[in-house]
């Protein structure tokens, strides 16, 4: 009898949800049955909500049941699990087919979830490294056009063209560029990059292959924060048989080019998102943010031309060389060309990960992906962008997700990070929490941000205490605006945003003096 | 059971010679002596300064900048609540308030034993299951005050044992 596959996910979420213990008692229970069963731990699909997923290959294709919890496993066998019937609760039926899923738009995401994360056999029977391939028949300049003609912009939230970047490196002239890949995935509500990095590693290796490529650089480093320690397993663990299979190294395929690649640690510092404080982190220093000019694409790490890309903006760029640039430009709205990867978070039914076209509207995703709130109470507050980004109300959820759409509206896009809030926050907590977020993750180096935030917090609370408020608020419009006008980075400018807008469409809860038991408190 | 940890020269010299010929080693060479130590202790960082011809004065500076490195050994298990805004949104400031009842310390404290440090995070990357915490950086989703006292009960069983078997 042939084995039936079954395949339990492996990421941070899989796992925080149970998922080694379910595979664990289906192997135990399949034993005591006499049932054979391959177990390929592959990598998650990004419905977070049906974690663990466990799916079985049948000739109808792949049946998925979710979320299983280990004492399903007994029913789940009962009930014919391994020939993908469909009579058990959790059966959800041919997984392509789960509407979740199927009204996404995966570019970037094709792969997640299908294949078993570190198998180079998996990666190569689904498109893998073909863009690679491709790049190593053109000339620098033809890659980094390809780059411009799919119009991709940094997904790490400035939204900066990434060709005229990669075309800034190409053009300056040096001994030695670098590709460093900005992995510090800081802001809450984002799992994106995460999600790339435990589920297809070997895409980020290539984008980041065909980026050196393209620029004339032979060294890469992925810069992964401390709180993601299986995303730098699986990295290095990709890296090493990438190396073995002749994808990285000193003679790629046998093209005689080169291209080294290494993933560095974190240790838990937000600010090193910041590229510049990123650079000097690797540099192993202190993470304070440098003056820009000089841009790192011309005085980058250790001095040299450097292209400092997000993990997305790098892991859309084999697509790119594979299918050209035109067909990612296909899809969009206006200046935002291709796909946004929405991650739908904090208190939401259904949340995870969603790859659409941009353009998809806030409310849509909320609702059809998202299904309302975890809590089943109204929805009162969304924050998109992560914690610098606007606190929006209902007013404009109906806003479309693009860059220009959100800046025009006071709203950010970021890194694609939306964290739903029921009607139970009290927004003078969370205008009071952006300000002790930035106090805390300050880097130090300009004043506007490092003393602003701490006088920021006091002013919130003496606002909420009713100490002197009006003066206090109008202190408050003020510091926001020193700390906008006056920062050095974004740390600083952004976090008023979150504050402001808590303000602007939440007034009344800045009016209400607090439980002295939910008093937010500092670390 | 005292937390002290044992550390020689040695151990802290050989971390330090398999990475400094890396560009940028200071951090790799950090992470490496906290996996070993389980911390940096203090009588490393003249080692680390020597080896990488930096002043000590900039080996505390870069240690200090940041939060993962500490310098004074940890509990036997670390426990990391997320404090950031997904987490929030689920009840993550209730669920951190009863932990810190729970174990009885604040942020960046360890129990009197020895036995549990509690950390602060800002996000452990599983927003669409908070709240989240990370237990010796295990991530447990959708963590709730039963799922924590289950979880504690576990992790307090585990101390007992260990005790025993080092009596």
């Amino acid at each position: 009898m042939m084995a039936v596959r079954v395949f339990v996910p492996c990421d941070t979420t899989a796992l925080a949800m149970g998922a080694d213990d379910v595979a664990q008692r289906l192997l135990n229970e399949a034993e005591q049955r006499g049932l054979a069963i391959e177990l390929v731990r592959n990598g998650s699909r990004g419905a977070c909500w049906l974690e663990p997923l466990v799916e079985v290959e049948t000739p109808d294709g792949r049946q998925a049941y979710g979320p299983v919890s280990t004492e399903d496993i007994p029913s789940l066998l009962d009930q014919g699990l391994l020939e993908g019937k469909r009579e058990h609760a959790l059966a959800l039926g041919n997984t392509e087919d789960i509407a979740w899923l199927a009204n996404q738009q995966r570019f970037t995401f094709a792969r997640a979830g299908i294949t078993d994360p570190l198998s180079l056999s998996d990666y190569l029977a689904h498109d893998g490294f073909r863009g690679l391939e491709r790049a190593l028949t053109l000339d620098t300049q033809a890659i980094v056009d390809e780059v411009k003609a799919s119009g991709l912009r940094g997904r790490g939230g400035a939204a900066f063209p990434t060709g005229i970047k990669w075309q800034t490196v190409l053009d300056a002239p040096a001994e030695q560029k670098y590709i460093v890949c900005n992995a510090d995935e800081g802001d809450s509500g984002t799992f994106a990059d995460r999600m790339v990095m435990e589920c297809d590693p070997y895409m980020l290796i290539e984008g980041m292959v065909i980026a050196g490529l393209a620029v004339g650089a032979t060294q890469g480093y992925i810069y992964v924060r401390s709180e993601y320690p299986l995303s730098c397993r699986m990295l290095d663990e990709a890296i090493l048989r990438a190396e073995a299979a002749g994808y990285l190294g000193d003679n790629l395929r046998d093209s005689g080019r080169r291209f080294h690649l290494e993933v560095r640690m974190g240790a838990g510092a937000y600010i090193c998102g910041e590229e510049t404080s990123l650079l000097e982190s690797l540099e192993g220093k202190r993470g304070l943010v440098r003056f820009k000019p000089p841009l790192p694409a011309i005085e980058g790490l250790f001095g040299k031309p450097t292209v400092v890309n997000n993990v997305l903006s790098l892991a859309a760029v084999p697509f790119i060389l594979d299918k050209g640039g035109d067909a990612y430009a296909e899809v969009g709205l206006g200046r935002s060309r291709g796909t946004l990867v929405v991650q739908l978070a904090g208190n939401v039914k259904r949340g995870g990960l969603i790859e659409l076209a941009f353009g998809t509207r806030l409310r849509q995703v909320m609702e059809d992906f998202g299904g309302g709130t975890h809590s089943g109470r109204p929805l009162r507050a969304v924050q998109v962008g992560g914690p610098l980004g606007a606190y929006l109300p209902e007013s404009q959820w109906d806003l479309p997700l693009d860059y220009e759409s959100f800046s025009g509206d006071s709203a950010v896009l970021g890194h694609g990070g939306i964290v739903m809030f029921d009607d139970s926050v009290d927004m003078a907590e969370q205008a009071r929490f952006s300000m002790e977020f930035c106090k805390v993750e300050s880097c130090g180096k300009c004043t506007p941000c490092r003393i602003g935030s701490t006088r920021g917090v006091e002013v919130v609370d003496r606002i909420r205490h009713n100490q002197n408020r009006d003066a206090n608020l109008a202190l408050l419009e003020e510091l926001c605006e020193t700390m906008v006008d006056g920062s050095l980075c974004a740390m600083g400018s952004m976090t008023p945003i979150p504050v402001q807008s808590a303000l602007t469409h939440f007034p009344n809860d800045f009016l209400r003096t607090p439980d002295a038991n939910a008093e937010g408190e500092s670390s | 059971m005292s937390a002290s940890i044992e550390w020689s020269s040695a151990q802290v010299q050989d971390s330090i010679d398999a990475l400094k010929h890396k560009p940028g080693a200071l951090l790799p060479i950090l992470h490496a002596i906290q996996q070993h130590i389980g911390y940096i202790p203090d009588g490393s960082v003249p080692i680390i300064a020597k080896s990488l011809n930096l002043s000590r004065a900039e080996i505390h500076g870069v240690i200090s900048f940041y939060h993962h490195f500490r310098t004074t050994p940890p509990g036997h298990h670390v426990i990391q609540v997320c404090r950031a805004e997904a987490c929030q949104a689920m009840g993550g400031r209730q669920l951190e308030a009863h932990i810190k009842d729970r174990l009885g310390i604040n942020h960046h404290a360890t129990t009197a034993d020895g036995g549990i440090s509690l950390e602060a995070v800002y996000c452990l990357g599983n927003c669409a299951c908070a709240p989240n915490i990370s237990v010796n950086e295990r991530v447990h989703g959708r963590m709730n005050n039963t799922h924590f006292d289950a979880l504690f009960e576990e992790i307090s069983d585990a101390l007992h044992t260990q005790t025993l078997e080092v009596k």
